[in-house]
């Protein structure tokens, strides 16, 4: 037997491109307008919110039965909340720059539309290790959204990735500098980083005719 | 399960059970990590001093990189001469001065005890730099920062930083086009202790004039600024006794 089904497969391979919780379903678009302006903080964004959303939906899950239905929402919250304080607490003692970098944004995981969007709709109602899968996936599709624009941003901004001076020094004038290329310093806001998740979703969409909503 | 989980009795249950066990776990967590998040505050620190007198990795004109942790405490033995520790007229040398908190101290001013003022005095290429560490309030929180001052009590240097400021807006105070403004302000304007004001429409955008005790604000972070300008002046105030005999040491 195969460690998935297809069933569980297309609950990891459907939020990476058709049901794309970003470019889909519009969700969790404020951090990736916040903490795109390097491909580093994309990076850590998306694999902390994928610690906390595959974490907090295996919890909810293990607990749908015995939450009162009454206060599920404010018990979702709590768990959100002590997994980000968690993941905060774990930054700030391993990675001290970085945890300055996304200072806010980590307290943001919190109000992260996608965490809250896949307790209600699919931890309440599944079992831990299909939960777990569908949070995976869906950071998963999220943090894919983050890091193109992160890679898009970094680039076309600083002419870095990941720090690294990959088109030659603005200073020196050396590598695509020298023939008088510049940074786009309008990459560095975050008006930017809209535009970019809107050409994503015109080229997916003009991809796949499928996507396109009827108005 | 056969839990009536819809009764109000289950639910205020439910509900204590779940606070002390996350509560338990988070203390847990904070309290097993607190050791390394203090020793990361402590190199912080540091490289907020030594940044402050110029020493720093900054690779090219709007880069703002500390010296590397892995090198700090030893570069901040070799630049930081001196720690004192001011209180009152007593001035006291302690190694460990750096890890005064402004905040506790203020609290006991506040409660009529005298305050610990430490100050650092770095030696670089010959020339003493006068390192006052300060703490104010922001728009949202706190700020707080370190001013370099030579013998004239002209600027060499800072470092701003803060807790929750806006982005792009109060936050881009640590940024390096804000902070190298300071450099060649005095802190005295004829014998007063007037500090540097943020200031909105100085005339002098690009800050050509260094003897006017402004540099230009920031647009869009008017309280930040505001709370910066408050933030020096009470600071040198608070040194005054200190900063009057390296005058006259002159």
């Amino acid at each position: 037997m195969a460690l998935l089904s297809k069933k569980d497969t297309s609950l990891i391979l459907d939020p990476l491109a058709d049901n794309n919780p970003i470019t889909i379903q519009v969700l969790g678009i404020c951090s990736a307008l916040a903490i795109t302006a390097e491909l580093k903080a994309s990076i850590v964004m998306a694999l902390s919110v994928m610690f906390v959303l595959g974490m907090g939906n295996v919890v909810i899950s293990l607990m749908r039965n015995i939450i009162p239905s009454k206060i599920r929402i404010i018990v979702q919250l709590v768990v959100v909340a002590a997994l980000v304080i968690m993941v905060d607490q774990v930054l700030k003692a391993f990675a001290y720059e970085l945890s300055k970098t996304l200072s806010v944004f980590v307290g943001l995981i919190i109000t992260n539309c996608i965490i809250m969007g896949r307790f209600e709709a699919f931890a309440l109602a599944n079992g831990p290790w299909r939960s777990f899968l569908d949070g995976i996936g869906n950071s998963a599709g999220y943090g894919l959204i983050l890091i193109i624009i992160g890679f898009f941003r970094e680039l076309l901004g600083s002419g870095t990735l990941l720090g690294f001076k990959v088109l030659g020094d603005p200073i020196e004038k050396t590598g695509l500098y020298a023939i008088g290329y510049e940074n786009n310093g309008f990459m560095l806001l975050s008006p930017m980083a809209l535009i970019v998740v809107g050409l994503i979703i015109w080229v997916q969409r003009s991809r796949n005719k499928a996507l396109i909503e009827e108005n | 399960m056969a839990v009536n989980t819809d009764k109000n009795s289950y639910t205020v249950i439910f509900a204590a059970v779940m606070v002390v066990i996350v509560g338990s776990l988070l203390a847990f967590f904070a309290s097993s990590l607190s050791e390394k998040i203090q020793e990361n505050q402590r190199l912080e620190k540091q490289q907020n001093i030594l940044y402050a007198m110029g020493v720093n990795e900054n690779e090219d004109e709007g880069s703002v990189n500390f010296v590397s942790t892995d090198k700090v405490a030893g570069e901040f033995e070799k630049y930081i001469k001196e720690q004192l520790v001011i209180e009152g007229d007593q001035i006291t040398k302690d190694d460990n001065a750096y890890l005064i908190d402004l905040q506790k101290q203020e609290t006991e001013a506040k409660a009529g005890k005298t305050r610990k003022l430490p100050l650092f005095i770095g030696e670089k290429d010959g020339s003493k730099y006068y390192i006052i560490p300060m703490r104010g309030k922001g728009l949202w929180d706190a700020i707080w920062g370190f001013v370099a001052l030579d013998n004239n009590l002209v600027v060499q240097g800072v470092y701003f930083d803060h807790k929750g400021e806006t982005p792009g807006l109060g936050a881009n105070i640590k940024q390096r086009y804000f902070m190298d403004d300071f450099t060649g302000e005095s802190i005295l304007k004829g014998t007063q202790y007037a500090g540097i004001a943020v200031a909105k429409g100085n005339n002098d955008p690009t800050n050509q004039i260094k003897d006017d005790n402004e540099v230009d604000a920031l647009a869009g972070a008017t309280i930040t600024g505001n709370g910066l300008s408050a933030m020096i002046k009470e600071s040198v105030n608070l040194y005054k006794s200190y900063l009057e005999s390296i005058r006259a040491k002159n």
